[in-house]
């Protein structure tokens, strides 16, 4: 998961739908994401690549709407409703992903598992 | 408002010290106020209210009861003819104050006073020492060892007492101040009821029973003697360290042309603090330069002038106060109303102002650089030259003036300074600039900003006498919003007084083990 500066990054991703719950007068989606451009990318535990500054889910609150959803910890998040999340700093993932008119968010995420499921359906296929 | 304190015609002056042999100086001061010319010291006297009103408000008022064709034959009321009546008003009157003779017998009066009061005390003790051998020295017993080494006490303390007094008191006096020197007096009172008191007992005690014990009669001068030390200590305190601590911010506006300075002053009274601050003023004001005040003074007259009141009503009908009210009601409105294009020639005037005086300070310094290349410093070795080539600084200065003179005396015409210096005077120091190596830009640097008033010429200085209007008593201590004017011939002071604010410090300990740093983990944000 890791970039070559200049070059197109691919990934195997998951389209994940959270709708946002209300509690009291915030919306929550329920869960934590740590990560971005300005942050040490040495501390991240869920990243292969330590130099890796994407936003990645640290924590998923028990039955909230993204654990409901499929959200797994330790998920790279690379799109949030359209907008990119591999070049971005903390706080503009964090206020994408809290905008108040939105009900509801249409994340693009990406997993290591993800990866190998596909390479392991690419391989049982014989190529002819 | 500016009710004046009239009261020091009858107090007497204390600005004198109180202490002894002072003849030496006493026929220093004589000579300086015998002068008809008071301008060598400063004095601070009291305004008294002049026969005609500084302002001419009743005399315009009374113009306005008159025919009914006053309104056209005459134009609007200006500015500048109330401002000459009150200048001569006020010179004639100072005029009269220092001829009069009234002010040296006051301030004789307290010097003798303190001259008295000085000897008294430094005879008293040794008074007490010798009258005993001289009234009964049969019946005396013989002083011991224990006896004499109290005189030499005496004797010593005596002379720490002298040169204590000497430090404190025989300073030449700075000014002349309206009322009595509170403190002082006080002092002064308290000294001479003490010794009075130690008289009374020892008249009636010793003299009257002619006592035997002489070391006794020795112990109690030496009582006494300590007894001032003490007393003179009380006086440094009160007179010289309390008003040390700075208590009060005071602001020092000029009425003329709003030069404003702060100052910290401790607890002192008002005459006391409007003498600090008039010694401030000399040292840190710019000089006053009436000249520069003449182009507001115009646009103020074109303000009026473009407007005619007429009263169409006639004269008595109304009462004089209801005319000028509406008067000036109705100038204020018609101004208000009128297209006024006189906030762009003050732009224009000023920027073109401006232009020129760069102009000239260029050529100025040009001339002045160019002038000075012309001379230089003999060197040692250079002895051989002919006699008729060396020349003195001032004559150094009389052969390079002529070239910067004229681009100087331009200079001075476009600021508007030609009055500050003579020809003399810049002639004195370019002998002084180039005897002491000074570059023509430390030449210059007098002619080009203004410098205090104390730097000037002495009959430049012109107000010497100083008028302290102030509400409340001029003895009274300084207080929060404490509002007084000095007032000289020219222009005014006023000067307002804050509090410093209490100040309540609290305390905090930071051990120093306490500085710890860790590094800033990736930080977590819930959605």
């Amino acid at each position: 998961m890791s970039f070559v500066p200049g070059q197109p990054v691919t990934a195997v991703v998951e389209r994940i739908e959270i709708q946002k719950l209300r509690q009291g007068e915030n919306l929550i989606l329920g869960f934590s994401i740590g990560g971005g451009i300005d942050q040490d990318p040495g501390q991240n535990p869920f990243s292969e690549d330590k130099s890796d500054k994407g936003i990645y889910v640290t924590r998923i609150s028990p039955k909230g709407p993204a654990d409901l959803a499929g959200l797994k910890i330790g998920d790279k998040i690379m799109q949030v409703n359209g907008w990119d999340m591999t070049m971005v700093t903390h706080d503009q993932a964090h206020k994408k992903l809290t905008k108040k008119k939105e009900d509801v968010v249409r994340l693009l995420v990406t997993r290591k598992s993800l990866e190998e499921a596909v390479k392991q359906s690419k391989g049982s296929y014989p190529k002819h | 408002m500016d009710t004046e304190s009239t009261y020091s015609g009858y107090s007497y002056y204390s600005g004198r010290s109180r202490g002894s042999h002072r003849h030496g100086e006493r026929s220093r001061d004589r000579h300086k106020s015998r002068s008809k010319d008071s301008r060598s010291e400063k004095s601070v006297t009291i305004n008294t209210p002049p026969a005609e009103p500084l302002l001419g408000d009743t005399a315009v008022r009374g113009e306005q009861v008159q025919d009914d064709n006053w309104g056209e034959t005459t134009t609007a009321v200006t500015g500048t003819s109330e401002h000459s009546l009150s200048q001569e008003d006020i010179v004639r009157i100072t005029k009269d104050l220092e001829d009069s003779v009234g002010l040296d017998c006051r301030r004789y009066f307290t010097r003798t006073l303190a001259i008295i009061l000085g000897l008294l005390v430094f005879l008293t003790p040794l008074a007490f020492l010798v009258l005993p051998h001289i009234l009964w020295p049969d019946k005396l017993q013989s002083c011991g060892t224990a006896c004499e080494g109290l005189f030499i006490s005496v004797a010593f303390k005596l002379l720490i007492l002298l040169l204590a007094v000497w430090a404190l008191f025989f300073r030449p006096a700075r000014a002349g101040l309206p009322r009595v020197y509170v403190f002082r007096a006080l002092l002064a009172v308290l000294v001479l009821l003490f010794v009075i008191s130690y008289w009374l007992f020892y008249g009636v005690r010793i003299l009257d029973s002619q006592d035997e014990n002489y070391q006794g009669i020795v112990q109690y001068a030496v009582s006494l003697v300590d007894a001032l030390l003490f007393i003179h200590y009380l006086a440094i305190v009160l007179l010289e360290l309390r008003q040390l601590q700075p208590c009060y911010s005071v602001c020092v506006t000029r009425s003329t042309d709003g030069e404003t300075r702060h100052y910290n002053l401790g607890q002192l009274s008002i005459q006391r603090a409007a003498l600090a601050i008039i010694e401030h003023y000399y040292c840190d004001f710019p000089v006053h330069n009436p000249a520069l005040l003449s182009a507001s003074k115009s646009r103020a007259a074109k303000h009026l002038a473009g407007l005619k009141v007429y009263n169409v009503d006639g004269p008595g009908n109304n009462a004089a106060a209801g005319i000028a009210h509406s008067q000036s009601r109705a100038m204020i409105a018609a101004a208000a109303r009128r297209r006024d294009t006189s906030h762009n020639e003050l732009y224009y005037e000023e920027a073109e102002h401006e232009r020129r005086v760069r102009k000239r300070r260029a050529r100025l310094v040009v001339a002045v650089e160019e002038a000075f290349t012309h001379i230089k410093r003999m060197q040692e070795e250079e002895q051989k030259k002919a006699p008729g080539d060396v020349m003195d600084p001032r004559e150094a200065a009389q052969a390079i003036f002529p070239s910067m003179a004229r681009a100087l005396q331009k200079y001075l015409r476009t600021t508007k300074q030609q009055h500050c210096h003579s020809m003399e005077s810049i002639q004195q120091h370019l002998a002084f600039c180039i005897t002491n190596n000074m570059t023509p830009k430390a030449f210059l640097e007098s002619y080009l900003t203004p410098g205090p008033t104390v730097q000037y010429s002495r009959d430049f200085w012109r107000a010497r006498q100083w008028t302290l209007i102030s509400e409340a008593s001029v003895t009274n201590g300084l207080k929060d919003g404490t509002i007084f004017l000095l007032k000289c011939v020219d222009f005014s002071l006023v000067v307002t007084s804050k509090k410093i604010p209490y100040i309540q410090m609290s305390e905090e300990y930071i051990d120093p083990k306490s500085h710890k740093f860790v590094l800033r983990l990736q930080s977590e944000t819930s959605v």
